[in-house]
């Protein structure tokens, strides 16, 4: 068995028992919601469409920006009732996925109790059925099979959906996929996505089998659905007990192969301390910060200018080390957190050649280029040239490039290997940079901020010595070279490595 | 005709007024539906309601049980206003048929006839034995207690909405074309077959039909409904004998002349 489905597949059961959780109760909730609801509207002729309207209004969202937008709702809902919610993880990712479960549940709870016999209706009327007698004798039994097929679909597309509560710090099965996809760790991808449909696969077959039973009048049937079902659920949330006595942190990361590697580094040390650690990988860059000051997550290797640029609003470029002394000041006093050090590499914005190129035209430095850069062709991340770097990288040192192309970072590395592009803007801890020999040219006027990876942990976990004492080993312990190779590791096409792996390489365990 | 106890005639059904329908006004979209109807009915009568479709015929049927609330007026039952009661205990009491039947497709012929038993909160046991009296009453075989109502002809499945309706062994029984749908033989067969329990049951029924014919034949006592008002309310021969009102007149034109006709024909001619 490789090393990487090894890792997938050792991932799978805490990831899956999650995976289920979170479906089972997003359902759950919808169903509860959404049956009253549907039950009021279809008496209620008025207010059916509107209903219908919005609950079909949610499904126009696209499941993941509804995910993510709860998580700022709440911190608001937070903050204006002093409620301490918490605002990542498994409450939004509830709220987003049962709202999304809405529609077809209430739309065919509606359909259900719209295609009941009139005659039928009539008659448990007539013969002096209060309005509950009739709705659980005969409405119920009757739409049941329109019903059962309305959660039917809800359950497939929430258990579908559930992979993308992952961008919101709950683990689901789409940790496997989206770290996956990142590090173009195909493996794992498959055993995330043939784990979800499996899960969806069981769930629509029970759930088929006790709308079945009810259809055909077979209470033996449905009964034997929902046994399995319930069994089923039990026996997925049964966990293989924890380590008595062990603390759970909780280490985030950011969505590329850089913060995968470092969060499975942080979690090594962590561990080797005593303490559980679970990732919480793939959060925005805005979302990561602001669950590690909500003490969401506990720690998480986050870069300087990033936080300099879009937590406390600067626009300057101070050299590192001043960045960090205020970033330092600045997060505690604002939020408690605690800036533990830099690893020790910046992984900056850093405009690359290849080195034969580079050394032809006689460019060092980025004053060098300045001089040549009419002749020049840029290829840049699809971000970078709207962003306030390449503003003041370029007037600073006069950059006029005869062309500028943007690309997906893969893409960008392969055009300016096969010179479709002469300069390109690089991260300066991107391991392709040595695997393609390309040079970095330096900035002597400092115009690009500094992008030290900094150590952040949490304000609850600020003061508390064993935690900092597990991970202050690794403040400045990795310089760039290393930094480069290990992620060199997991993003080349062949002989890949899983960041797992990579944080090994990274920091060989101490004795 | 199998007949238990004789024929009440219109002299002893002026006696004590078991229903009492007074000043019934009802409104469909402005246009009246029933124009201030009142009727007295006693007990052990067997009462047709005639007229042409939208004359009100269904919708005063339904105003007894209060599937349908007038406007105006109040219907009054052993001399108590309908309204008083809690719905379903009114309804619990009164005996519903109708042309749709409503069988209750989930529920096997057992179950649809024992449901008004059950909501009575008759005990299981005593449920059972229940259903295979009803089902002798109705002449259906007893084996037919475990069939679907999709399994069932129509006049079977009228038989079983008729033994569900009685099941509760309510005086009193509401008919809206209660044979309506049912090919001609069948039709005549459970008409005799009901007006047959009517008597042996000492019921009093209201029956809805916009079949003159199938109403001089069954009951006692005919009321034609055109638009919204009563226009005639005899006893089948009198109505035989001939109206003052052109329009009644002309609903009694059809069985008339059937009737001569299949007389001539019975005479040989």
């Amino acid at each position: 068995m490789s090393g990487a489905l090894r890792e997938a597949l050792a991932a799978l059961p805490e990831l899956f028992r999650a995976h289920v959780l979170l479906s089972f109760a997003a359902l759950a909730v919808a169903i509860a919601i959404g049956l009253p609801l549907a039950l009021w509207a279809s008496g209620h002729r008025r207010a059916r469409v509107p209903l219908l309207t919005a609950v079909g209004l949610v499904q126009t969202v696209p499941a993941l920006a509804l995910l993510a937008l709860f998580y700022p709702m709440l911190l608001i809902v937070d903050r204006a009732a002093h409620i301490a919610l918490p605002a990542l993880g498994f409450l939004p990712a509830l709220i987003a996925l049962s709202l999304y479960a809405l529609l077809p549940i209430v739309r065919n709870a509606v359909a259900a109790r719209e295609g009941l016999d009139p005659s039928v209706l009539e008659a448990a009327d007539g013969i002096g059925m209060t309005r509950a007698q009739r709705l659980r004798l005969v409405e119920l039994p009757l739409g049941a099979p329109v019903l059962l097929a309305g959660i039917r679909t809800a359950a497939v597309w929430t258990i579908g959906a559930a992979t993308l509560a992952t961008t919101v710090g709950q683990p689901s099965l789409g940790n496997l996929i989206f770290s996956g996809l990142q590090t173009e760790d195909w493996v794992r991808v498959l055993v995330g996505c043939a784990a979800a449909a499996a899960l969806a696969i069981l769930a629509d077959a029970l759930l088929a089998l006790i709308e079945s039973g009810l259809a055909r009048s077979a209470p033996r049937r449905s009964l034997a659905g929902a046994a399995l079902l319930a069994f089923g659920l039990l026996a997925s949330q049964l966990s293989w007990p924890a380590a008595a006595g062990q603390e759970r942190v909780v280490v985030g990361a950011k969505n590329f192969s850089e913060q995968y590697i470092l969060a499975a580094a942080l979690s090594e040390r962590l561990r080797a301390a005593g303490y559980r650690a679970d990732a919480r990988e793939d959060l925005g860059s805005a979302t990561a910060y602001r669950a590690l000051a909500a003490g969401d997550i506990d720690a998480y290797v986050d870069y300087g200018g990033t936080l300099w640029a879009n937590v406390l609003k600067r626009t300057d470029t101070p050299p590192a080390p001043a960045l960090r002394a205020a970033l330092t000041r600045e997060l505690a006093r604002r939020d408690g957190v605690l800036v533990l050090g830099s690893l020790g590499f910046e992984n900056a914005y850093a405009l690359a050649m290849r080195r034969g190129r580079a050394e032809a035209l006689g460019v060092r430095s980025l004053d060098d280029l300045g001089r040549v850069s009419p002749r020049l062709r840029l290829g840049s991340d699809i971000e970078f040239l709207s962003r306030p770097e390449w503003r003041a990288v370029a007037s600073a040192y006069g950059l006029r490039f005869a062309g500028t192309r943007s690309f997906s970072p893969t893409f960008m590395y392969r055009a300016v290997g096969d010179g479709s592009v002469d300069v390109i803007s690089a991260f300066s801890s991107d391991g392709r940079i040595a695997a393609q020999d390309l040079v970095t040219l330096a900035d002597p006027h400092h115009a690009l901020p500094s992008y030290e990876a900094l150590l952040l942990i949490s304000p609850k976990r600020a003061h508390d010595a064993r935690f900092l004492a597990a991970l202050r080993p690794l403040v400045g312990a990795i310089p760039i070279d290393r930094m480069r190779e290990a992620n060199l590791m997991v993003d080349r096409d062949a002989d890949k490595k899983s960041p797992a792996e990579a944080a090994r390489w990274l920091l060989p365990p101490r004795r | 005709m199998p007949s238990a106890a004789p024929r009440p005639t219109v002299a002893d059904v002026a006696e004590a007024p078991f229903l009492e329908i007074d000043g019934i006004a009802k409104r469909h979209g402005g246009q009246p539906a029933l124009d201030g109807v009142s009727l007295s009915v006693s007990t052990r009568s067997f009462v047709a309601l005639v007229g042409p479709s939208g004359s009100g015929k269904t919708t005063l049927l339904k105003t007894i049980n209060r599937l349908s609330e007038p406007d105006d007026g109040a219907v009054r039952l052993s001399g108590r206003d309908v309204r008083e009661a809690p719905l379903a205990e009114l309804r619990r009491g009164v005996g519903y048929v109708f042309q749709g039947i409503g069988l209750f497709p989930h529920l096997d012929v057992a179950a649809n006839i024992a449901l008004p038993l059950r909501l009575g909160g008759v005990p299981l046991r005593e449920r059972a034995a229940r259903v295979a009296e009803l089902l002798d009453l109705v002449a259906l075989p007893r084996d037919f207690d475990g069939r679907r109502p999709a399994a069932l002809s129509g006049g079977q499945a009228q038989r079983v909405g008729l033994a569900r309706a009685l099941a509760a062994a309510p005086p009193l029984m509401l008919m809206d074309e209660p044979f309506g749908a049912l090919d001609p033989v069948t039709r005549d067969e459970l008409g005799r077959a009901y007006r047959a329990l009517h008597d042996r049951l000492g019921l009093t029924t209201i029956m809805v039909t916009h079949d003159m014919t199938e109403a001089l034949l069954l009951a006692d006592r005919i009321v034609v409904l055109i638009g919204g008002r009563i226009r005639a309310d005899a006893a089948p021969a009198a109505l035989m004998r001939g109206h003052a009102d052109a329009a009644v007149e002309e609903l009694l034109a059809v069985p008339r002349r059937q009737a001569e006709r299949l007389a001539t024909l019975a005479r040989g001619a």
